[in-house]
């Protein structure tokens, strides 16, 4: 049972919400068998919905990571949604704005430029936090509706396309992600990005100091670490992450920056965060789990006729069973499971 | 002395603010500024309603980030239940009593399993998006309407504060008495100074007898009432229907708020109205076409307002000390 412990608490998690779930749908007329195997049926049955699956987690891999690397440092990101959609506009500005560069250049470009937009924007809140102590869930938060106002005010003002729909132009070719097979290459740059994350909070100088702040800020400042820098440090290459997710999704899946661009984020970037357990290679499982119920989502509601907010609800129930191991310690002898506590209220700066 | 002069400056600086804006947007037009003020107090019910539910849950030493979702599930189960039974008082019930039941929920994952307060909070504000959009049916109606204006006969018809502050609807005369009475709750009363010292030093207030687990479930409880008649206030008194996601960020203002207004049920109301003020601003801009091509410029007003006014006033304010840590007698 050794092996289970770090993987303990998401998988009864995971099951027990599934099976609370599957009670609602009953409760509400629905048949959960037939519901649930068209979740599946949308999402793992062939190779073009595994492809979908994967497109699916790619940014939320991005958006885990992004919450999952501000926990480490004792601070609560929830303005994925925002650097996401910055992120996500500014690569598709230079996608279309440059024309002629081989894609070697271009694609890199793009990406890149798409992950500092984002690394700005959540540095704001870093800033913020760090030298006027506004608590970063507040920032974040807000920040998100500015992020959203102010891209749509871009989407349909100075960098609209021709025609009525307030969407940028297409990116070029040469600034697209392609796709090999139905297989989205952009997952791979997930998957390097978690490496990355994983890298840099335990092999390097910088990461044992964010994992300092994060686990105990006063003794991080005795020893001689500056927490302000830390704090706006970890905030911008949190929102680099979410920037990133944003750029891969408009050079990879949608080709431009449209309005509902990828509204699905929200909070699942929490749940997947907590789900691994704030560990970055953790992060890609649970975003697959969670991809493929996006991906599967659309076909429960075609073939089994059930409103894909059920997974919403599913997605809530984890999030609780897992922040709250109590009910998973039934299953498990007392010391396997660890406390979740990430936060330390308003007064933590 | 310096810390006293700081914030008078704010204070002035911020009410310069209001009149100047009131006078540029009114024209010097009477009816435009009383228009202004009243739409102003309405954009501050529920900000007021949310950041009472805040001010509760926090002098007690509870986090609640999840006023967003109790204020969303109330305006939908509010909804709900006065469109099928045609009884508005029913819907506002409802609402308040689901809003007690999520701040239940909230206590017994942060009090008694000792949860981490903002992820508790946190999983009400996703089941709340999640339940209120599975069960949502498109096309209900209120038979009765929205909640009725009440005008009070003769301050009614007083200059400018009439119109705006005695010619209103239900649930935001109520939010006005509400403010006094969580005030009065928690600074003149035993309950107040038993919420407070649990919230400062749980410890201490164990020694003296007092339960700080009755305490939080109890301040949780009737926070949840306020959040959920907040939300009933939502789809009920301002809109008169449901639509997914129609708090939209208001539950996060009001913890603002609640910052801005130093913990204390006044102090909120001033900064709800600051808020509020900023909404209707924006409301008025749009009604008379200012940056008409733009609309999203002014869709943030409110949102950057939140944000400058954090970073100018939170730097300065103190949360109750034992804010966010799980207690257990040991």
């Amino acid at each position: 049972m050794r092996w289970l412990r770090p993987v303990a608490v998401p998988l009864v998690a995971v099951a027990l919400a599934l099976g609370i779930g599957a009670i609602i749908l009953a409760v509400s007329g629905a048949n959960p068998i037939e519901a649930y195997g068209a979740l599946i049926d949308g999402s793992l049955s062939s190779q073009k919905t595994i492809g979908r699956t994967l497109e699916k987690a790619t940014p939320l891999i991005m958006g885990g990571l992004a919450v999952a690397f501000a926990f480490r440092a004792g601070l609560f990101n929830i303005g994925g949604q925002g650097q996401l959609v910055v992120g996500g506009i500014i690569a598709a500005a230079v996608g279309f704005g440059f024309e002629g560069l081989p894609w070697i250049v271009h694609t890199p470009l793009a990406l890149g430029t798409g992950a500092v937009a984002g690394a700005a924007w959540g540095s704001i809140a870093g800033v913020l936090k760090a030298t006027r102590g506004a608590h970063e869930v507040i920032t974040t938060i807000m920040l998100n509706f500015v992020a959203l106002n102010l891209t749509d005010w871009l989407a349909s003002n100075p960098w609209k396309d021709e025609g009525i729909l307030s969407r940028t132009p297409a990116v070029e070719e040469s600034a697209l992600i392609p796709l090999w097979g139905s297989f989205p290459t952009g997952f791979l740059v997930a998957v390097a990005a978690s490496i990355g994350c994983w890298y840099l909070l335990e092999r390097t100088t910088l990461g044992f100091e964010i994992r300092s702040v994060g686990l105990n800020g006063d003794a991080a400042r005795y020893a001689g670490i500056s927490v302000r820098q830390i704090v706006i440090t970890t905030m911008a290459i949190s929102g680099l992450l979410a920037g990133a997710g944003g750029a891969i999704e408009t050079q990879g899946v949608i080709g431009r920056y449209e309005p509902g661009f990828n509204a699905g984020l929200g909070f699942n970037g929490i749940t997947i965060a907590l789900l691994a357990r704030n560990h970055p290679i953790g992060v890609i499982p649970a975003a697959l789990l969670i991809g493929a119920m996006e991906a599967g989502g659309s076909m429960m509601q075609f073939n089994a006729d059930v409103a894909p907010e059920i997974t919403d609800i599913i997605e809530a129930l984890m999030l609780l069973f897992v922040a709250t191991p109590i009910v998973v310690r039934w299953f498990f002898s007392r010391h396997d499971v660890d406390e979740v506590s990430v936060t330390a209220g308003w007064g933590s700066s | 002395m310096t810390n006293l002069f700081s914030r008078s400056r704010w204070i002035i600086l911020t009410a310069l603010v209001f009149v100047v804006i009131t006078l540029f947007t009114a024209e010097f037009q009477e009816d435009q500024t009383t228009a202004v003020l009243a739409s102003a107090l309405r954009q501050s019910t529920p900000l007021v309603l949310g950041a009472l539910c805040g001010v509760l849950c926090e002098r007690s030493g509870v986090v609640n980030i999840g006023i967003e979702g109790q204020m969303l599930l109330s305006a939908f189960v509010g909804f709900m239940v006065a469109s099928s039974t045609g009884s508005l008082v029913a819907g506002i019930l409802a609402g308040m009593v689901t809003g007690a039941m999520m701040g239940a929920g909230l206590a017994g994952l942060s009090v008694t399993l000792h949860g981490d307060q903002i992820i508790a909070g946190t999983v009400l504000n996703i089941a709340a998006v999640g339940i209120s959009s599975y069960f949502f049916q498109q096309g209900l109606t209120l038979p009765s309407g929205k909640t009725p204006q009440v005008s009070l006969g003769p301050l009614a018809d007083l200059p400018v504060v009439g119109r705006v502050f005695f010619i209103n609807r239900p649930l935001t005369y109520c939010s006005l008495i509400l403010i006094w009475v969580v005030w009065f709750v928690l600074f003149r009363t035993r309950w107040g100074l038993w919420t407070r010292s649990v919230g400062e030093v749980p410890s201490a207030a164990e020694t003296v007898g007092i339960s700080v687990t009755r305490v939080r479930y109890t301040n949780l409880i009737a926070g949840g009432c306020l959040a959920g008649l907040g939300g009933a206030y939502l789809s009920l008194e301002a809109v008169g229907s449901f639509e997914r996601m129609m708090t939209n960020g208001r539950g996060f203002v009001a913890l603002a708020v609640m910052i801005f207004g130093r913990w204390n049920p006044i102090g909120i109301w001033g900064a709800a109205l600051l808020f509020g003020y900023a909404s209707a601003v924006q409301t008025q801009l749009q009604f008379r076409g200012w940056l008409a091509d733009d609309p999203q410029f002014i869709g943030m007003i409110p949102y950057v307002v939140c944000i400058v006014v954090l970073a100018g006033f939170v730097g300065r304010a103190r949360p109750p000390a034992a804010i966010g840590q799980p207690y257990s007698r040991e």
